[in-house]
């Protein structure tokens, strides 16, 4: 982290010091009327950043752990099912996949007579939620091998089924070591959620680059904008050590 | 997976648990050979043998958490098949007691004894805790219904699981070494309980090395050895006259002390 730091100071320092170009904090100084205009302009799309970010990791969290069940079965046939499916869609970068989705997917509604029109913002959601759900399905995979056999065991002798054991004896001790990794991949869906500006979504990095092409002023606009996902990530990990926190005490209570 | 599925109508009055032929393999390791055991109902049966000998097997065979691949298995009349009713309907009417408690950790003492009765039986949850009560109290610890099984003895614990199978009200408790992951001074506490229940009349299969208690409630004494039943008889002659080599040197081991 420090190390970091002690890079970058004499880059911006550099920065500063070179003849075509100086400082212009300006942009972004909220105390004057167009620094205001255009800090309000870029943290405008934090709400948007934030909508597709949580709509997309709730998408995985439900797709992963459909995904992880199958995963987990005695049959050799529902193995495969969930391998095949976490090595292709783990394999995929996400700009590729983005565009597949977002100028692909719909000749594939229209070929089948559906007219299903995919705006950025499903697109972007879409994606997220489809490469992030071959994560989260490992980690609820992982998770729930982690509950030892016993337990499962106990709940089928007093007669629950294979879902009733899921919901009320495995899952609910799986949560608590699934939870962690979860939040991990909550993080880096908000990051990966930038990809979204390369298909006309506006949301924190769409407005950032579409500030930088008219005030030419790169350096202290992207410096703002990685301010910006700092503190949504901050926001986040002090979210899920309070959540974390709380069902501690729930284990002990 | 040969064999014939039907039940048999001709073979009453039927034994509470009935194995014939019964045969299992870990891939290439025979692990039960040719298990013939019959327990009728009232009846309670003590298996013993060295740790390997396949006791446990058994027992995890006879309510479907181990298949069995050669040989029938009947369960008060219901033969097991990997039919998911015959499992299911085998499953209601056998409790089972594990070495390792396997309470629910998450959930209270009274919600480890209501989840089978309310999601599996669907019985109302005031019901279900009034019967839940009532087993605590069978198993002398009805002030420790609010606390979660971390905060309690071993031996607690397993009074807990003892009455957590009572609560489906099962025909049949299979016990597997309940009394082996216990604190020496907590074991008589959870055998006091088996011997309430077995005087009560339940009919029980019991893999343990308690001989003592084997002596008070056995009908049935059944000794295993590298897969097989070796010896079975009524505990007098089984403890005063053991025939095989294998049995007389197991018990001269384990009597010792």
């Amino acid at each position: 982290m420090n190390k970091t730091l002690i890079l970058l100071l004499p880059l911006l320092a550099l920065a500063g010091c070179s003849s075509s170009s100086t400082w212009g904090w300006y942009v972004i100084n909220p105390l004057t009327p167009s620094g205001w205009v255009n800090v309000k302009f870029l943290i405008s799309g934090m709400g948007d950043t934030i909508l597709i970010s949580v709509i997309a990791a709730a998408a995985s969290i439900i797709l992963g752990l459909i995904v992880a069940l199958p995963g987990l079965a005695k049959s050799r046939g529902w193995r495969m099912v969930n391998r095949i499916y976490v090595e292709f869609i783990r394999s995929i970068p996400l700009l590729p996949m983005l565009f597949w989705v977002f100028y692909g997917l719909p000749i594939i509604f229209r070929e089948m007579g559906m007219n299903v029109p995919i705006d950025p913002f499903w697109g972007a959601i879409i994606t997220l939620a489809l490469s992030d759900s071959a994560f989260t399905a490992e980690i609820y995979r992982a998770g729930i091998q982690s509950i030892a056999k016993g337990q499962t065991e106990a709940a089928q002798t007093i007669g629950l089924n294979y879902l009733q054991t899921m919901r009320y004896v495995i899952l609910p001790q799986a949560i608590r070591r699934i939870l962690p990794p979860l939040a991990n991949q909550f993080i880096y869906i908000v990051k990966m959620s930038a990809f979204a500006s390369v298909i006309g979504m506006q949301e924190l990095t769409r407005r950032a680059n579409e500030l930088v092409v008219s005030e030419y002023r790169p350096l202290e606009i992207y410096t703002l904008l990685i301010l910006e996902y700092l503190v949504l990530v901050l926001i986040i990990s002090a979210g899920v050590r309070w959540l974390e926190r709380r069902m501690g005490s729930d284990e002990r209570g | 997976m040969p064999g014939n599925t039907q039940p048999n109508p001709d073979t009453a009055p039927e034994a509470a648990i009935e194995l014939a032929g019964v045969n299992k393999w870990y891939g290439t390791f025979h692990v039960l050979k040719d298990i013939n055991l019959s327990v009728q109902s009232g009846e309670k049966v003590v298996i013993c043998g060295p740790s390997g000998s396949g006791k446990s097997t058994v027992v995890r065979c006879i309510n479907r958490l181990e298949e069995h691949q050669k040989g029938t298995i009947r369960v008060d009349g219901i033969e097991l098949t990997n039919d998911p009713q015959s499992v299911a309907a085998i499953r209601s009417e056998v409790g089972m007691v594990f070495q390792q408690f396997n309470l629910f950790p998450h959930l209270t003492v009274l919600e480890n004894l209501t989840l089978g009765p309310i999601k599996a039986r669907g019985m109302s949850k005031a019901e279900a805790e009034a019967k839940a009560m009532h087993y605590l109290e069978r198993v002398h610890i009805p002030d420790q219904a609010h606390k979660r099984p971390g905060q309690l003895s071993g031996g607690q614990q397993q009074r807990v699981a003892i009455a957590r199978s009572l609560c489906m009200e099962p025909k049949v408790l299979l016990f597997d070494e309940p009394t082996s992951a216990l604190d020496p001074e907590m074991i008589s506490e959870v055998l006091d309980v088996m011997v309430e229940l077995a005087e009560e009349g339940m009919t029980m299969v019991v893999v343990t090395h308690e001989m003592g208690f084997a002596r008070k409630v056995a009908d049935q004494m059944v000794f295993m050895d590298a897969g097989e039943i070796v010896e079975q008889g009524p505990p007098e002659e089984f403890f005063g006259s053991p025939r095989s080599p294998r049995c007389q040197k197991f018990l001269s081991q384990i009597l010792q002390h």
